[in-house]
């Protein structure tokens, strides 16, 4: 386990720095800068405002520059946002992204899993049909679809809930369920698979023979071989959640990271991309570490291996 | 679970629901407070009034600060601000400003003389970096400081006589000198808070976040949460703290336009920033009261870039001009009371209206096109429009497409770059047509007309004319209203004439208002001073 978890890190360190000078490189290639407004800024102005930011030097300069301070942990000032550091720009929209991040994914799983080992209990039967319908359903419909239909019914029709904000509790339903279903319906769809499969396997036969009641085959023989598939989907689902709210911040008005990301891509601000392409490569790493962790832990082979 | 079950948890819900829906909603409960809760489009990129470049800034700067001179909102004539009265010397160069002694920061120190000086230079200095500081350019020696060709601040034109009297030289007369005063770019910052904070010149600098800014205007800072809130509170040592209305204003930055018309629907905004297209008939089917489109200084056109064929030939481009229905596109496709454009400066732009117009004469074009060589639109090479990626841009230059195929027979491609790409394709002149929209920053032609002189940067067609430089020059000295007119006249009639330009429309600024909201009146900048608002509650209305 800890052999795994020094080799997971030895790769990452490679990974963020490739990943960020693929970036580095890929920004300086897009054509606009930060400084292009609508109003034409005079020439000595805008050298002035490149000199401020360093971008006057050779680009490999900069790109020296840019990881020296990487290495020491400061990702600049932001250029949009005179007086912002990157690092709190990100910090300040971390809150909202992980805790909308974190029901997401409990409504995904808490919706995803029982309907997917329903939906294999019942293979072929109508159960099955209409929980994969609408697992279909799910994964088709974007959330800008259903984010104004949740919000025409429960906040338009219903009254229920506020159409924006993140005050209160009820301000955080609408947008989790938004995220959460799209994943729900994935989770579905790998937990049937999953438990299709198991189901097939001899120790299920022999436990059954065994005289095992139905439900502790279910619960505790196959659920946990079945949801390996779930597992391993864990860390590029929990990175979604987090980096790909932006439609749905946009549409509830919430304060989150996947604006500012989003924004700070067509603003050109280079710190700041920088800054939130590096904090979501760590953030997926960190994940699918979690993720490979957890599979160690359910499979008794790797478990053992890594001892 | 039985029938009888569910219909009871059904009923038990709407129950619920009712009870839900009697909560106050946040507008009722802003009204008693005096709150005004405002969408504001996005977030402010900084509050920083020299380094501010955009509308949702300034909306904001406008209750922080407030500069020498301001302007009513009801007819934006200028009027005393910081300054309670100025004296402008014979040959119009030297305008004296005297302070009003009552005019405070909102620490409570007085508003000085030497305030200003000081946020002339940190505007004008070269190691700022301010986009704006173009503004201050009428001083004397202003463009040379701002260009870092002269270090010494005390050659540019700026004097203080004692803490109440300011003097400003400029380097010509200028008509409009006291319109541009009004303009943000001229607000004062308040010295020892900026210094606090660090080198004044330093854009990372953080004087401007709440507890820290120190402003004049009629409202303080009170808190800045990044995408979701900038609150101001009434500042009780605003000179005229007396006469501001309300206690507070809350902005919040949504960017969505259907996000904003849901919040102001479900009575979360006494006020919008704008209002989504396919939103409009609803709401004037429905709540005409809560709509509001009033015009305003800005002109939506396209360019031509006249370096090369065929758009190097006036015939050409005067042809293309004339067969668009600019009435079809406002009508069909705007549908939010825009006029359409057959001249650059909106009418009535300070008292002037240009005095020869581009037509929609489809026959004469086509006989323009013919004198040009391409009879029918025979041997006239595909041009392309370039626009910045937005579906409404599209609808029209799709509109425009059609017409030019109809009535001319050429073929037009069409080409969308998202923003910051077609701003570098437009500065390095990479198009044929472009589009662009041209907002005023101050009530005067010469913010219109000047965009197509050499000095503009703002000219991406690369037309040029002797005559236009020379009339415009002859408008920027002169005093006389009725001279200057006329020279606007003839630059704007050469302008058309020439056709680097097809203005197509007028823009409108559509918002909703909360039927409570008063003391803000339509005008052509959307200047509306925040301290002038006030609601409407039931029995104390006003007229």
């Amino acid at each position: 386990m800890r052999q795994l978890l020094l080799r997971r890190l030895a790769q990452a360190i490679p990974t963020i720095w490739v990943i960020a000078t693929l970036t580095f490189v890929l920004l300086r290639l897009a054509p606009g800068g930060p400084f292009d407004e609508e109003v034409e800024v005079p020439d000595e102005i805008r050298a002035q405002m490149a000199a401020h930011y360093g971008l006057d030097q050779p680009l490999p300069l900069q790109y020296l520059r840019f990881l020296g301070n990487l290495l020491r942990g400061d990702l600049g000032p932001s250029f949009k946002y005179p007086g912002w550091n990157v690092h709190e720009l990100i910090a300040q929209g971390i809150p909202v992204s992980l805790e909308l991040g974190l029901l997401a994914m409990i409504v995904a799983f808490a919706l995803g899993i029982p309907a997917g080992i329903i939906a294999a209990l019942c293979h072929r039967r109508i159960g099955d049909s209409a929980v994969m319908l609408f697992a279909l359903l799910g994964i088709c419909l974007p959330s800008f679809v259903l984010a104004p239909l949740l919000l025409l019914v429960f906040s338009s029709w219903l009254g229920w809930f506020q159409p924006l904000g993140w005050s209160t509790a009820g301000d955080r339903v609408l947008p989790m369920l938004t995220l959460g279903l799209f994943y729900a319906a994935y989770i579905a769809r790998l937990s049937r698979s999953g438990m299709l499969e198991v189901l097939q396997q001899d120790y299920i036969r022999t436990a059954r023979a065994k005289g095992a009641s139905e439900h502790r085959v279910i619960l505790i023989h196959a659920t946990r071989t079945a949801l390996y598939p779930v597992v391993t989907f864990l860390g590029p689902a929990f990175a979604g959640v987090i980096s790909g709210s932006f439609v749905i911040e946009t549409i509830f008005f919430l304060p989150g990271l996947g604006t500012q990301f989003v924004n700070a891509a067509l603003n050109r601000d280079y710190t700041m991309v920088m800054g939130t392409v590096l904090f979501y490569a760590a953030l997926i790493l960190a994940f699918n570490l979690l993720a490979d962790l957890i599979q160690a832990w359910l499979q008794p082979k790797t478990r053992d291996a890594n001892r | 679970m039985s029938v009888r079950f569910l219909l009871t948890a059904l009923f038990a819900l709407c129950l619920l629901t009712s009870g839900c829906s009697q909560r106050e909603r946040p507008v009722d409960t802003a009204v008693r407070d005096g709150i005004l809760l405002v969408g504001n489009g996005t977030e402010p990129a900084t509050l920083d009034p020299h380094l501010a470049v955009g509308v949702t800034e300034h909306e904001i700067l406008r209750a922080l600060f407030e500069g020498l001179v301001t302007r009513d909102g009801r007819d934006l004539s200028v009027r005393p601000a910081v300054a309670q009265s100025w004296t402008i010397s014979d040959d119009g160069k030297i305008y004296t400003f005297t302070l009003d002694p009552n005019a405070r920061w909102s620490n409570g120190d007085p508003v000085t003389a030497s305030d200003f000086l000081f946020s002339f230079e940190r505007m004008l200095n070269p190691r700022l970096g301010s986009s704006y500081a173009k503004m201050l350019h009428p001083l004397a020696g202003a463009a040379a400081y701002n260009r870092g060709e002269n270090t010494d601040f005390s050659r540019v034109g700026v004097r203080v006589i004692d803490p109440l009297t300011l003097e400003l030289r400029l380097h010509k007369p200028l008509a409009y000198f006291l319109d541009l005063l009004a303009h943000g770019a001229w607000y004062p910052v308040h010295p020892p808070s900026v210094l606090a904070a660090g080198d004044r010149y330093d854009r990372l600098s953080r004087w401007t976040r709440p507890g820290k800014l120190v402003g004049n205007g009629p409202f303080q800072l009170s808190e800045w949460r990044l995408n979701a809130l900038v609150e101001v509170t009434r500042n009780p040592h605003f000179r005229e703290a007396e006469a501001t209305r309300l206690n507070a204003i809350r902005f919040f930055p949504i960017a969505s336009m259907d996000t904003e018309e849901r919040a102001f629907r479900s009575g979360f905004l006494h006020l919008t920033h704008t209002i989504p297209p396919h939103r409009i008939d609803w709401y004037q089917n429905n709540r005409a009261d809560a709509i509001h489109f009033d015009t305003y200084l800005g002109t939506y056109y396209y360019t031509l870039n006249v370096r090369q064929p065929p758009l190097n030939d006036p015939r050409v481009r005067r042809a293309l001009a004339m067969s668009i229905d600019r009435q079809a596109i406002v009508d069909t496709i705007l549908r939010a009371g825009q006029k359409p454009a057959f001249h650059f400066t909106p009418p009535m732009t300070a008292g002037y209206t240009s005095p020869y117009q581009q037509t929609f004469d489809p026959q004469g074009a086509r006989k323009l096109l013919a004198e040009a060589g391409f009879a029918n639109g025979t041997g006239f090479p595909e041009v392309e429009v370039l626009f910045n990626t937005s579906e409404s841009h599209r609808e029209i230059a799709v509109a425009i497409q059609q017409m030019w195929r109809r009535e001319l027979g050429i073929r037009v491609r069409l080409h969308n770059e998202e923003w910051k790409v077609y701003l570098d394709s437009r500065r390095a002149g990479r198009f044929e047509i472009l589009r662009a929209g041209w907002i005023g920053d101050y009530n005067d032609p010469s913010t219109f007309l000047e965009l197509f002189t050499r000095a503009s940067g703002n000219n991406p067609s690369g037309w040029s004319h002797d005559d236009y430089e020379k009339w415009l020059a002859a408008a920027r000295a002169s005093r006389d209203p009725d001279e200057r007119k006329l020279l606007f006249g003839k630059a704007e009639t050469l302008l058309l004439q020439e056709a680097p330009v097809i203005p197509l429309y007028f823009y409108v600024r559509s918002t909703l208002i909360d039927e409570r909201v008063r003391g803000r009146h339509p005008n052509v900048l959307d200047f509306h001073p925040w301290q002038a608002i006030y609601f409407a509650t039931e029995g104390s209305d006003e007229p």
